[in-house]
């Protein structure tokens, strides 16, 4: 008798409690290939890095090993050196984050639907979007000084316009047939709103949302690299002149982190709002 | 108390209606002075070929548009827009995506100022009245497109209107289920009784479910002609009476 016939018998014997544990066996490895297809290629990658800097193929001095990278996180971040910096970055994006939404959201839902005001302000808003936040940094920094408003105000403006078009093209694009359908019935203009043009917005103003998120993170460590003392973005360039490289990747990484942490709360909040829809990643 | 049956309702007249587009500078006329009565309870289908007003008539009706001339009665009554008594069902069901199909049904009287929990009540009856009960939580992207239309007609029914206006409302689906939905809507009018008005482009359609067919001409020089339909319910598109119809129509439009 095989050892793998022992086993089977075993599992025959055991009689349902055996075909439990074969059918949990089997959705645990048709689990593992759906996690291998999904995340093999980026844990190949890591693997990769890791043998390739701690055998010296890659300079160690420019790329460090993981496991270097991972305990300058820890030492950062539960040691609190990097917990300051986190904080005062999180603030910073929150800030004009939160203020991006509440101007562009409302804004976007009324240029939207008024067609002669948003014609008037279209020109200005794609002048405006064309001309690079961090181009336009010194001169925020000339009226707002070198401080905390400047950084939150640059990271807002760039954060406004994604926000502000999705919502008006949101609102633009709802079908203007089921309009007409909800008139039929004698919607009055603010159920219109209420009922067929706002969940039509929703979408859009998701992948606004979405855009701005990612772009208050970008602009945050463009805003900290240029006359910050903390921040994570100032971390960044700190431990490159202090050649802490370890370091250096363990800031980067959290902002990648800081970036994706973002963008899957949005993407949960979609699902929450958009069961009807297809959400993807 | 009188009894509501009895009292004629949803009966349309058109007096001189006429109406134009302006289309690159040029002034288009697709209707000109057209008169009609449409009676309480019957159904009335609109025939001619694309370019005659057809659609451009039941959105009048219908409230979406204005007349240049000339004024719809209903039930002796000028209408100036849309109204709580009639309700348009259009050639794409057009459903909200982001409601259940339950939610879409009570949409027109929960819109109307109906109390939303009696609005979901009577939208359960008609939503099982078009066989479709057990969808009442789908969303309208796990429909079929007869199923879709089938909601549209069911939200439709759920106001319990005096006129039902159609505009081409099985256009879009396939052979098959466009005839069971031409019975369906047949059993629908006679249980319902509701007026209608039925444009479209498909004369079988025409002849199977009007009581008359108003053909519409082409050039606006000539007058439209109503023909009736004197043929028994339900009726049978085999039989030799109904494939005569069928011909009549198609001679108006010159064909054989």
């Amino acid at each position: 008798m095989s050892l793998q016939d022992v086993d089977r018998s075993i599992l025959a014997n055991r009689g349902a409690d055996g075909v439990k544990a074969e059918e949990y066996l089997q959705r645990a490895s048709v689990k593992l290939r759906n996690w291998l297809s999904r995340y093999g290629l980026l844990a190949a990658f890591l693997v990769f890095w890791q043998a390739a800097s701690s055998s010296g193929w890659l300079n160690p001095a420019v790329f460090p090993p993981i496991d270097a990278i991972l305990s300058a996180m820890w030492r950062g971040v539960f040691g609190g050196a990097l917990l300051d910096d986190i904080a005062i970055s999180l603030q910073r994006s929150g800030l004009a984050f939160v203020a991006a939404v509440l101007v562009a959201i409302p804004l976007g839902l009324f240029m939207g639907q008024v067609r002669p005001i948003e014609q008037a302000l279209d020109p200005i808003l794609q002048l405006f979007r064309q001309t690079s936040a961090l181009a336009l940094y010194p001169v925020f920094i000339l009226l707002l000084g070198l401080g905390e408003a400047s950084k939150v105000f640059v990271i807002f403006w760039a954060t406004l316009f994604p926000l502000l078009l999705n919502t008006i093209s949101g609102v633009k694009e709802v079908d203007s047939k089921l309009i007409e359908m909800a008139r039929v019935y004698g919607a009055s203009r603010p159920t219109v709103f209420r009922r067929v043009v706002l969940p039509g917005a929703i979408p859009s103003i998701f992948v606004g949302l979405r855009l701005s998120a990612t772009t208050a993170l970008l602009l945050l460590i463009a805003s900290e690299m240029i006359g910050a003392n903390k921040g994570v973005g100032f971390q960044v360039m700190n431990a490159q002149y202090n050649f802490q490289i370890p370091l250096m990747f363990a800031a980067i990484f959290i902002l990648a982190g800081l970036g994706l942490i973002a963008n899957y709360a949005l993407v949960f909040a979609q699902r929450r709002l958009c069961r009807w829809s297809d959400v993807s990643i | 108390m009188g009894d509501v049956q009895t009292l004629k309702k949803g009966e349309i007249a058109l007096r001189d209606l006429s109406k134009s587009f302006q289309i690159g500078g040029r002034s288009l006329r697709v209707l000109r002075n057209v008169n009609l009565e449409i009676r309480s309870g019957e159904c009335l289908a609109i025939v001619g070929a694309s370019g005659s007003g057809k659609t451009t008539l039941l959105r009048i009706l219908a409230g979406l548009d204005a007349a240049d001339a000339g004024k719809v009665l209903i039930d002796n009554q000028p209408i100036t827009g849309v109204g709580n008594e009639r309700a348009v069902i259009f050639q794409e069901p057009r459903l909200l995506p982001w409601q259940t199909v339950l939610e879409n049904v009570a949409f027109g009287l929960e819109v109307r100022g109906g109390h939303a929990r009696h609005a979901k009540e009577r939208a359960r009856h008609y939503l099982s009245l078009v066989g479709l009960a057990e969808f009442a939580d789908a969303y309208p992207k796990q429909l079929s497109g007869g199923m879709a239309q089938r909601v549209g007609i069911a939200r439709a029914l759920t106001v319990q209107p005096e006129i039902l206006l159609l505009d081409e409302p099985f256009g879009a689906l396939d052979a098959m289920t466009k005839l069971t939905m031409q019975e369906e809507l047949e059993r629908i009018w006679r249980d319902e009784n509701v007026t209608m008005v039925l444009v479209t482009h498909d004369l079988e359609e025409a002849v199977y479910l009007a009581d008359r067919v108003l053909v519409l001409p082409k050039s606006k020089d000539s007058n439209p002609k109503i023909i009736e339909i004197d043929l028994a319910r339900p009726r049978d598109r085999s039989e030799p009476g109904f494939v005569r119809y069928r011909k009549d129509l198609l001679r108006e439009f010159g064909l054989h």
